[in-house]
Formats: structure tokens, sequence, C-alpha cells
């Protein structure tokens, strides 16, 4: 295949990731942004998405894609709620002490781990895609005879990965509509404007802040349920996501969401091509060191705010 | 008797009992006091930076991992001999330490521990990406038959706990000269309140930068040190989870205390002895122990005998 | 050689985007004055303090210590050409003991020396009534005794300028006396500038006064010139002094 062709399925791969990433990222940047909270357990929680996904895929056993929906439904809800169970029992505990937090939820990472490889096991388990036609996609040459459609073999992509990008983008949306049009999307914000003055006016902090735990979990699961049709579920996938949500975060911008939206698509994006085209540890080891400089450097990120 | 002389009782006690119990344990004990006891000098490395000047680093592993590479590579590749194969570790574990130092500090809090870690991360990628030479993750084994310093064959038993026990010594008597002086004193005070500390005319950037330099170097002795003694070097000592066992280990022994870090690390040592008899997940005790750290007893073991018996408790 | 000002500014000015908090200030503090700052809300004075020992940066100026610029010096290099500075709201290490408190006020100086170091400690504890419980946690004091403490840390520092901004705030009516009576008693041993609200100390401890008011130097005088001053007068009360 020429340049083209494969650039055009590396922009297609990272577009995927980029969808995947956003999600994922997001639930870590609300978490942040509203309650000033690091989650480094926040990856546990995508994995866990995913590995609930696939008990509910095997139980339900129908149709695939009658096991997915209800998997994309249920999960979320059920991660969202171990989380907000963490929060009140943990973090509201020590009162989101930096330090003490950092530490509390590094221990959160592993217990979450390690159960789920004491019950899930050690090994990768496919859940089947709810539906997954190849879709061939054309490309365009100007050879001898003029203007010219072609069918360059390998060029395509599935109709599954499509609607991937087009659900996180829904889901999105969607977060965005009740983050600035509903009443709960209001309390959140005025809480993390000034958690003082929301409490004066009768807010419920401590659950607004369970709520919000719960809402950056469910979004990470949802990213990893929309994922594991494409890569499988293993008890160690969280990682990964976890370091890149980290650098979206902080390249976005601490506490600015829609910096996390842009820095997500550019993250997803430049690493689905880098890894096309070049070694993906060169390109992760390049990755790292421009994060750690951003933050040196310009330790508000593209659009967040100093000493957010 | 005075707070100083307990505190050099205490510490002359500690070692004067390590020796001993290499003539009392059983051979089984003696191998893993003297991996401990490597351990604990990492532990004490981190716990200058974070329990005493109260800087949370997410990326040491780059520092024992500097150790752990430069003396094994220098002595694989350079056919360095054991103690220029730890100079050579313990340089390089300065560089890294420094360059850290220099970016990282322009940073703070959440800032600085993201930072850190990045950097750590970018170190163990890096071993991977040269894995032609560093045989990445699976590592690669440094001879029996290198290991002898001054004439003295450092794989035997005795002579490999002996070794460790006396880097350990010096790291153990070194900080604990440290702390007591004015420079140990005011990275207390930055921790307990940086403006104030500024504006008693300390150096603030000045005292940071020289405790990530020592801790650094610190760290990378013990993991040039655990190369030479247990005769191995692989990728997984730069991992992220490398980072976190001093964290856990100072917590569990009390941050900020001269002993924590030697208690935090045979006690988490033996928690996993134990607990991976029964279950591959016995990582599964460390989140746990975290957890309930942070949640009932925030000071450590040692730090909770100093807040409630022992004030003197260096 | 010690110079007959110990500090001056030469159009020392601060702007916040396009406010301008102080305004091309040129002051002048003799040495071992007791001098008050004082003006109302809003008038820019901790704004200059802050610009004086280093915590704020000047958008433009000079700042001379003993006849040394001091412009480009970080805080604690200025701190420790041998200023001392107590912040307006209590600062202190509250997980130490008192003892530790001062002992590091004193520990720049005096380096790694035990014995002068701890003789300094007691010299000063002495003198501000606290010698009784050095071995104290520090956080677990009264708020008076807090701010008397950081006083203390800064006598240690055997400061030629001491500066204090705020001190008697939340004091009680006895721990104003006994701050009065300390203040005066460092008269001719060091130079003191304070920030103050309380005109009844201003009254009675200060020799000198200068007065600020929407970021300039309204008027500057000994106590009796400043009460007597018109434009003072309107400036605190919005009216001029009747005859």
């Amino acid at each position: 295949m020429d340049f083209g062709p494969h650039f055009l399925i590396a922009s297609l791969e990272g577009a995927v990731t980029a969808a995947i990433l956003a999600l994922t990222a997001m639930g870590l940047s609300i978490v942040f942004g509203v309650m000033r909270v690091v989650n480094v357990a926040h990856g546990e929680f995508y994995m866990l998405g995913a590995v609930i996904a696939w008990w509910i895929a095997t139980l339900v056993g129908v149709h695939p894609a009658f096991g997915f929906v209800v998997a994309l439904i249920v999960a979320p809800v059920l991660v969202g709620l171990i989380a907000a169970t963490a929060d009140k029992l943990i973090l509201q505990r020590i009162e989101y002490d930096p330090d003490r937090t950092i530490v509390g939820t590094i221990g959160l990472l592993y217990i979450i781990q390690q159960t789920t490889l004491m019950t899930f096991g050690p090994d990768a388990r496919p859940v089947q895609p709810p539906f997954n036609t190849r879709l061939s996609i054309p490309w365009f040459e100007f050879g001898e005879n003029g203007f010219q459609i072609i069918w360059p073999w390998g060029l395509g992509t599935t109709s599954y990965k499509l609607f991937v990008i087009v659900a996180a983008v829904v889901i999105l949306t969607a977060l965005w509509a009740l983050m600035t049009r509903t009443k709960l999307g209001l309390i959140m914000r005025a809480t993390q404007q000034d958690k003082e003055m929301a409490q004066a006016f009768g807010v419920p902090v401590d659950r607004v802040y369970a709520w919000v735990f719960g809402l950056g979990a469910g979004l990470a699961a949802m990213g990893a349920i929309l994922v594991v049709p494409i890569q499988q579920a293993h008890y160690l996938m969280g990682h990964d996501p976890l370091l890149l949500s980290f650098i979206v975060v902080i390249i976005g911008g601490l506490g600015s969401l829609p910096g996390t939206v842009i820095a997500a698509v550019l993250i997803g994006m430049s690493d689905g091509i880098i890894s096309v085209f070049f070694s993906p540890t060169l390109a992760k080891i390049i990755a790292t060191l421009v994060v750690a400089m951003v933050l040196v450097f310009r330790p508000q990120g593209l659009l967040g705010k100093l000493n957010a | 008797m005075t707070d100083v002389a307990r505190s050099n009782l205490l510490h002359f006690g500690v070692l004067l009992l390590l020796v001993v119990l290499y003539f009392i344990l059983p051979d089984y004990h003696v191998g893993n006091l003297a991996r401990i006891l490597v351990l604990a000098i990492y532990a004490m490395g981190y716990n200058l930076l974070f329990g005493y000047t109260g800087l949370l680093s997410l990326g040491h592993a780059l520092f024992f991992a500097a150790g752990m590479y430069g003396l094994g590579m220098s002595m694989q590749y350079w056919t360095f001999n054991p103690a220029s194969g730890f100079v050579a570790g313990l340089a390089l574990a300065l560089v890294m330490s420094a360059a850290v130092g220099f970016l990282a500090l322009r940073t703070s809090g959440v800032a600085f521990m993201i930072v850190t870690l990045m950097f750590a991360q970018a170190g163990y990628l890096t071993i991977l990406y040269f894995g032609e030479y560093t045989r990445g993750d699976e590592g690669f084994v440094i001879q029996q038959a290198e290991r002898t310093l001054a004439g003295i064959d450092l794989t035997g038993p005795m002579e490999r706990y002996f070794a460790a026990l006396i880097l350990f010594s010096v790291c153990f008597i070194f900080i604990a000269y440290l702390v007591r002086s004015p420079f140990g004193r005011t990275l207390v005070a930055i921790r307990e309140n940086e403006e104030r500390a500024k504006m008693l005319g300390y150096d603030i950037l000045r005292h940071k930068l020289k405790a990530v330099i020592l801790s650094g170097v610190i760290s990378g002795a013990a993991g040039a040190a655990y190369a030479l003694l247990f005769g191995y070097a692989g990728a997984t000592f730069a991992t992220t989870q490398y980072s976190i066992f001093p964290l856990l280990w100072v917590l569990l022994g009390g941050a900020g205390t001269t002993i924590g870090p030697l208690i935090g690390v045979i006690f988490m040592f033996y928690l996993i002895d134990y607990s991976s008899s029964i279950t591959t997940a016995y990582m599964l005790i460390a989140g746990l122990a975290l957890v309930l750290l942070t949640l009932f007893a925030p000071q450590g073991l040692a730090g909770e005998l100093r807040k409630r018996f022992f004030p003197w408790l260096p | 050689m010690a110079s007959l000002n110990i500090l001056t500014t030469v159009g020392l000015t601060k702007s916040f985007g396009g406010v301008v908090a102080n305004n091309n200030i040129d002051f002048v503090l003799p040495s071992g004055r007791i001098m008050a700052l004082i003006g109302p809300n809003g008038a820019g004075k901790s704004t200059f303090v802050g610009m004086l020992c280093g915590r704020i940066a000047a958008s433009s100026g000079s700042v001379f210590f003993d006849g040394k610029d001091i412009s480009g010096l970080p805080a604690h290099k200025r701190i420790a050409l041998g200023i001392a500075y107590t912040f307006q709201i209590t600062s202190i290490f509250s997980g130490l003991s008192i003892h530790e408190n001062v002992a590091l006020a004193a520990r720049r100086r005096l380096g790694s020396d035990v014995g002068r170091v701890n003789a300094q400690v007691a010299d000063v504890l002495k003198r501000v009534g606290l010698e009784n419980r050095s071995d104290q946690r520090a956080g677990d004091l009264s708020y008076g005794h807090q701010r008397v403490l950081e006083i203390a840390m800064g006598l240690a520092q055997q400061p030629r300028l001491f500066i204090l901004d705020e001190p008697t705030q939340g004091l009680a009516e006895s721990e104003v006396a006994e701050f009065n009576a300390l203040i005066k008693s460092l008269a001719g041993e060091t130079t003191i500038l304070l920030i103050e609200h309380n005109m009844d100390v201003v009254m009675q401890v200060a020799d000198h006064i200068t007065v600020l008011d929407f970021g300039e130097i309204l008027a500057s005088g000994t106590p009796e010139e400043i009460r007597a001053n018109s434009a003072v007068q309107a400036a605190y009360l919005g009216t001029s002094a009747d005859a």
C-alpha cells in the first residue's frame, strides 16, 4: 500500500483510539476538576468496565448484540456504584487530603486489580462485537486514464469501529448537555467553583462528590466496554489508559473539559499514526517526555487555568 | 539521657542486632535479610525526599534502575570490575537525579508527582527500546565469577550479607547524621511550612535540589548493590511498581523516621512472602495495607511509636 | 559602616493589569527608627511591604537596603541580608516545638554550632516570655502566643530591619500592651517597620509615621504632625478636621 491509503488507515485507527481516550480521560478530568482529586485507580475502573461487560455478555449469551447492549447499560452503573462506595468509605474519611488520597487510590488500584486477577484470572478474554461487517474504503488516483477510483486491498475498516467513534461523540455530547443544561450539572459546576458557598446554599457536597466520582468511573468503564470487542478484556488493561488519560488531562489543561477533548483527539490521532509508521515504544517515549516537559514549562496545558 | 544520646544508642543497637541476627537466623532468612537490607537502602533514599522534605515522587524507580544498569551494563559490556561498576551506577543515578531535579522542581504537588512518574516511565520504555543491549524485561545475569570485590567472592551467603550490611550501615548512619544537621532540619522546615522557611532566609530550591540528588544517589546505590549482590538486572525494576514500593515501605514503617524504612521493608517483605504462598494476587495485600494505613495510621509504625511513646525518635 | 537610611525605595511601582496598587513610591526609612506604615484599606500597604521583602515582584522602581540595590534579589536572599518578616496571618511551624521554631530562625546565621543556637533561643524566648514552654508543640499555643512566637523567630535572626505586618491583629488588650512594651524595648537595637491599623499602638510605639493612600505616600512625619495633618484626616474620615 502506498503512503496515502496507509495514512488513512492510521487515521481511522487513531480516531478510534481518540474516541475511547476522550471518554476515559474525561472521567479523570471531571473528577479532578470538581473534586481536585487525582484518582490513580482510574485505570482500574476502566478495566472493571471491560471485565464486567465480559461477565454480562457471557451470562446473557443469547446474541452478541443483546449481551453487548445490556453490558453497555449495566456495567458503567455497577462500576460507578463501586467507585461511589470507595469514595464514601475511603476518600471522604480522609477528607481528600492530597497525599493520603494518592496513597489511598494507589491501594485501591491494587485491590481492584488483584481481586480481578483472583476471580477473572490472568488470561485475556474476548467479547463479541454486536456487529462487525468489513467495509472497504475506496482510494483515488490520477493514473494514465485520468481520475480513477480504486479499492486497495487492505484498506478498510469495520462497521463496529465506526460505531465506536459515533458512540463516543454521542456520549460526550450527552455529558456536555448534562453539565451545562441540567440542574445536576449546575450543582456539580457550582461545587467545583466554590465548595463552601455551595454548602452554604444547601448543596450536599459529600453526595455530589460521590456522584462525581461515580460518574468519572462510569465514563472510563464505558470507554473500556466500547473497546473490548476490539481488544479483549485483561486484568492489566488499565495501566496504559491510566497513563494516557493523565497525559491527555495535563496537556488539555487540568480542570478544562473542552481541553480534554481536544487533547484526546490530538494524542489519540498522533498515537495511532505514529504507531503505524514508527516503533510504538519510541512513540511512547516521546509522548511521555513531551508530557513531562509540558507540565514543567507550561503547567496549565493548552486550555487549563493556572492554579487549577 | 539526652535525646541525642538516646538516638545514637538506638542506631547503634539496630546495627548490632543486624550483626547478631546473622549468627542466629537460619540460612533462608539470612538470604532474605540481605535482600531486605539492600531494599531498605532504597527506602531510606526515598524517605529522605518524601518523609523529611515532603516531596512525593512517583518516579524513584528511575534512580534505582540507573544504579542497577549502570553497574550491570558497565560490568557486562566494558568489563568493569565491581568497584568501578558501583561508581558507574552511582554516577548514572547522580546524572538522572540532577536532571529530574532541575526539571521537576519547577513544579509542585500533583504536577511534581506526575512529572516524576513520566520521567520514570520514559526510563523504563528506553530500557525496553534498547532491548538489544539491556535484554529488556527478561534482563541479564551478571556472572558469578565476576562478582568478587577485593578478592572476596560476594556470591557466598556470608559475604553477601555483610556486604549488604556494611552498605546499609553507611547509609543509615549518614542519614541519621544528616537529619540532625542544619541541612536536615531545614528540609523538615520546608516540609512543614515552605513559605515560612523561605522568609527565614533559606534557599528553598537549592535545598530541594540537594535533597532530590541525595535521595536519587542513595536509591541508585541500592540498585547497584542489588545487581551486584544478587547478580541480575532487569527492566521490572524500572517499572512504576518499583516506584510505588518505597512509598509503601516508608509509609508503613513511618515516614520521616530513621528506622521507619527498615521496619517497613521487613514487614512488607514477609507479608508478601507469606501471602504469595497462598495466592498469586499477593499485591492485594499491598493494596489493602496502603488503604488501611492511610485511613488509620498515616504516621506508620515508627511514626505512631514516636507520636505516642517516644517523642525523641529521630 | 551602617547607612543613615537602612531602607529606601525609588519610584517603586506595582500594577496588576490595569490597576496601579503602588504608584512611584519614594520611601525613606532612617536606621534605628520605629516607623509605622498606616493607611485606609486598599491603600497598597501590603503590596508595598511585599515588594520590599521580595514576595511580590515590582513592576518598576528600586529598593535599596543599607545602601545596596536589592531590587533583583529573591526573597530569601533579602532576608539573609538582615531583614526579618512576620506575616499578616501568623505563619509558624505548627508541627514543631517552640524551641525548634526559634532555632530554625537562628540557625541560618549560626549554622551548626548547637551551643550558640540553644543560647540564642533561650535568650529570645525569655525576652518574649515563652521560656517555660520551649518543648511544647507550637500549634498548641493560643493565637496570641503564636504571634509572639513569630516575633521571637524574627528576633532570633538579629535583624537590622524588622518588618511586622499587622502584628497586633487578633491580640487581646493585655497582649497588645505586652507587644507595645516589647517593641519599645527594641529601639536602638534594630529598625522596625510596622503596618498597623490599631492607632493606639501606632501612637504609643512609633516615632515616625508614613501614611499611604491610593498607592501613594500621602504624608510622612512624627505622630503629632500626622495627627494634625488635615489630608490624612480626610483620607481616614472622609471629612476635614474641625479646629
